[in-house]
């Protein structure tokens, strides 16, 4: 569970610089006054719904993290062989961080407030993101056909477990951007309209793209000499 | 004696969210049923919990009936009576406590308590509401699906839980148990976001961390900690899923079952443990931190004084957060886990007692020269101290090593998680719902049918529990079908199981009189009024009773002051409201 731990001490973290900045130390009981409006004081707050998706990403990134301790835990044991990661899978990870980047430019050319671009740019993102799923897919009829199937190794078991639930989040990723497209194609909104929601589609995308990152480095077994290096460091 | 300068006031965060655009319902369907209100979310949340609730209830009895008169009922044979266990565990701890905590008070009273309109996202929150209901009728559906409901334990330990041995593990129960609890993690992941952003982003101008009610603060800690751990919970889910039905081995061990050898080799049944703990310790806090939150606010109310130590008492929820997810293996003493591991997790284990001792100290002083209305709230706070602290006190022994070792398998440990995470939760939430009854409704429940519901269920619980404790220590097992003749159980201890069952029918019957309660006052219930408990919070300022959509008419509240000023001297009255101004020079003085 070291995995989980460690993203958990970086959530706490996160939350007691936060809180830090929350004046706990008040004492509340003496400060019976009126308060000043945060007006011309304050930048104004985030929207809601930037947070809430910061939330979310952190019950994700709790979610994956706890699928990498097992995978760790379970690795122990003797009856793990670990499985060739197929090329595709280098293909892939170019095209979602091809996705990614688009998203970004994407993300600037409504800051800028230019929308010939910003069409194209959010076009290419979402295309690109439907190609990695469906890449993701022909890798996995590859493993099959050369004899890695699902319950044959748990090596196996975890790479489609873990590659198909980091698909439908994906999938649930392209719903929305998808729906931010189509509502930039749609209709003659001014960027600063949609700049909200290329924001979020953006920030998901490249925290899915993180995820993919250390899935990759997982299966490839970077990470395993990584684990082992900090374990020799450790004893 | 401290003087308090008017000019004392610092910026406040985030509370200059503009008016939010709600959603305004065009039909009944969508302003009763498919509710974006709150509110609406609440009581719905609610009812179905408790509807579910009364199920698990029936199911105790029955296990009761089993452990009193054994072999007497002919339709309780072994397979139901693990069935009857493994529901009436889920359902208590998931389908009820943690969704009336977060879904039913935390919906109904975040908004109202820091001054917003609604969660900041209502469609999402209906979404919450719905699944969750998804998530109980797939768990219903296990009754009536060939083989019945899975009988694994509430804890659903791998491997027995998927053979055919156990009652639905080669069968429909199993499948539905593990779908459902996915599909309430989902639906509550939904709820839990508006719970969390809802306190970030939509208090009221004035509204600071520091001036929220301990209620508030009891659950958002708690939703971000059931964010936090209900992944594991759903990793496990997930798992267990892929080796019941794609033949994985994840959890699943090299197993002969029947003389027949499984494809399964080489899983790790304690990896299941490690991620079944990981949520399922902090679930106990998930439970407990709302009702630490609701205790300290029904205490300071009908006290009528401050409650004591407002900040050690946000410290100290916020510290056992964190602690608690560092002691889940303390619920593994007897896995054969490495010995010094049990160290480590016992002391853990043990520190998380200073914070919520600290606590228990809190609620004790400020009862302290109180001014003490022993009004039905106020009982069942007090009930519940009491009873938190004698669960609290055996856990302290069970949280070391070398004690629990041979207690874990004993009746011992089912009355102390009953005292600790049973009895007093449920305590607070009656007193809650006595409490906050008359908001919703806008009537005050009966105070005559309210003490034989307090009376009976207080000292009834302990009529159950107290025993138990006895039986444990004689070496009772638990998950015990039938004890039979044993050398070392003495046949007093029969005669005490059947005491402890005639005391769980009784109580089970009073909680008939608190549903009849509920209805009753629902019509002829005496009119409350605004704020019948003459308390401070903001949910008790609002222009109607009961809360109109949008909770404030025209104007948000401004807050000017935290939410326990109570019996302020000089004051004209024995309580200022939150949303009162410090006006005409008054300098308050306070003991410093």
């Amino acid at each position: 569970m070291n995995v989980t731990l460690l993203f958990l001490a970086v959530i706490g973290a996160i939350i007691a610089w936060w809180l830090a900045g929350q004046r706990l130390t008040s004492k509340p009981w003496l400060e019976a006054s009126p308060v000043k409006t945060a007006t011309g004081l304050e930048e104004p707050p985030a929207p809601a719904i930037k947070i809430g998706l910061y939330v979310f990403l952190g019950v994700v990134g709790a979610l994956f993290s706890l699928f990498i301790s097992a995978y760790f835990m379970r690795m122990a044991s003797s009856d793990w062989w670990g499985m060739p990661v197929p090329g595709l899978l280098w293909v892939n990870t170019a095209l979602l961080a091809a996705s990614s980047a688009a998203l970004q430019w994407a993300k600037n050319e409504a800051h800028h407030g230019s929308m010939e671009n910003l069409r194209p740019a959010l076009a290419a993102g979402l295309l690109l993101a439907a190609l990695f799923l469906a890449g993701q897919i022909e890798a996995w009829r590859e493993l099959n056909a050369a004899g890695y199937v699902l319950a044959d190794n748990p090596a196996n078991s975890f790479f489609y477990m873990l590659t198909g639930l980091h698909g439908l989040h994906i999938l649930g990723g392209l719903a929305v951007t998808g729906r931010t497209t189509v509502r930039a194609f749609a209709a003659d909104l001014p960027p600063a309209q949609l700049s909200l929601s290329i924001d979020l589609c953006t920030l998901y995308s490249h925290f899915m793209l993180a995820v993919f990152l250390i899935l990759f480095a997982l299966f490839a077994g970077w990470a395993n000499d990584f684990v082992d290096l900090c374990r020799q460091l450790l004893s | 004696m401290v003087e308090i300068p008017a000019g004392s006031a610092h910026a406040v965060p985030a509370a200059e969210v503009e008016d939010m655009e709600l959603y305004h319902p065009k039909s009944w369907w969508t302003k009763y049923v498919f509710s974006q209100d709150a509110k609406i979310i609440a009581v719905q949340y609610s009812v179905t919990a408790l509807s579910i609730g009364l199920v698990a209830l029936v199911l105790s009895w029955l296990m009761r009936l089993q452990l009193a008169f054994p072999g007497y009922f002919a339709f309780i044979d072994a397979d139901h009576y693990y069935q009857f266990i493994t529901m009436h565990g889920m359902i208590m701890v998931v389908y009820l406590l943690t969704a009336l905590f977060l879904g039913g008070f935390g919906n109904y009273l975040i908004p109202l308590m820091v001054g917003a309109r609604d969660m900041v996202f209502p469609y999402a929150n209906m979404l919450s509401y719905w699944i969750y209901l998804l998530a109980v009728l797939i768990l219903v559906a296990g009754f009536f699906a060939p083989g019945g409901p899975t009988g694994a334990g509430w804890t659903l330990y791998p491997p027995q839980s998927v053979l055919s041995g156990t009652p639905g593990g080669q069968n429909w129960g199993i499948l539905l148990m593990l779908s459902s609890l996915i599909v309430f993690i989902i639906g509550f992941t939904m709820g839990g976001l508006n719970y969390v952003v809802t306190v970030l982003q939509g208090r009221a101008r004035g509204m600071t961390l520091m001036r929220m009610p301990l209620t508030v603060w009891g659950i958002f800690t708690a939703t971000v900690m059931a964010l936090l751990a209900f992944p594991a919970l759903f990793v496990a889910c997930v798992m267990m899923l892929f080796d019941r039905l794609l033949g994985t081995s994840f959890f699943l061990p090299a197993i002969v079952e029947m003389g027949t050898q499984l494809q399964h080799g080489g899983g790790s049944p304690i990896l299941f443990q490690h991620l079944f703990w990981f949520f399922g310790h902090p679930e106990v806090y998930i439970v407990a931190l709302p009702a630490f939150g609701i205790v300290s606010d029904l205490i300071s109310t009908h006290a009528r004084k401050n409650i004591f130590g407002y900040r050690m008492m946000v410290w100290a929820i916020v510290i056992i957060a964190a602690l608690s997810f560092v002691v889940w293996a303390h619920h593994m003493y007897v896995s054969g886990m490495n010995p010094a591991f049990g160290f480590f997790f016992a002391t853990t284990t043990l520190i998380i007692a200073v914070p919520t001792a600290i606590k228990v100290y809190n609620w004790v002083l400020t009862l302290w020269r109180g001014d003490i209305h022993l009004t039905l709230p106020m009982l069942f706070a007090l009930a519940f101290i009491v009873t938190f602290v004698n669960g609290g006190l055996t856990g302290l022994f069970l949280g070391n090593v070398v004690v629990d070792v041979p207690l874990s398998d004993t009746m011992f440990v089912v009355a102390h998680f009953h005292m600790v995470m049973g009895v007093a939760p449920i305590l607070v939430v009656f007193g809650a719902i006595y409490h906050w009854y008359p908001k919703v409704t806008g009537r005050l429940l009966n105070d005559v049918l309210g003490h034989i519901h307090y009376w009976v269920t207080f000292l009834g619980a302990y009529a159950i529990f107290f025993p138990m404790h006895y039986l444990g220590l004689l070496g009772v097992p638990r998950r015990y079908y039938e004890i039979g003749e044993t050398s070392f159980v003495p046949p007093s201890a029969h005669t005490l199981n059947i005491f402890i069952t005639v005391m769980a029918l009784v109580v089970g019957a009073a909680q008939m009189v608190f549903l009849l309660n509920l209805i009753w006052s629902l019509f002829r219930g005496r009119e409350a009024g605004g704020n019948p408990w003459r308390a401070t919070t903001l949910e008790w300022q609002t222009p109607q009773t009961p809360p109109a959509h949008g909770n404030w008419g025209k104007e948000l509240p401004v807050v000017y002051r935290w939410a326990y000023d109570y019996s302020v001297p000089g004051a004209p009255e024995d309580f200022i409201p939150q949303t009162q101004p410090a006006t005409d020079g008054v300098t308050r003085e306070i003991m410093a």
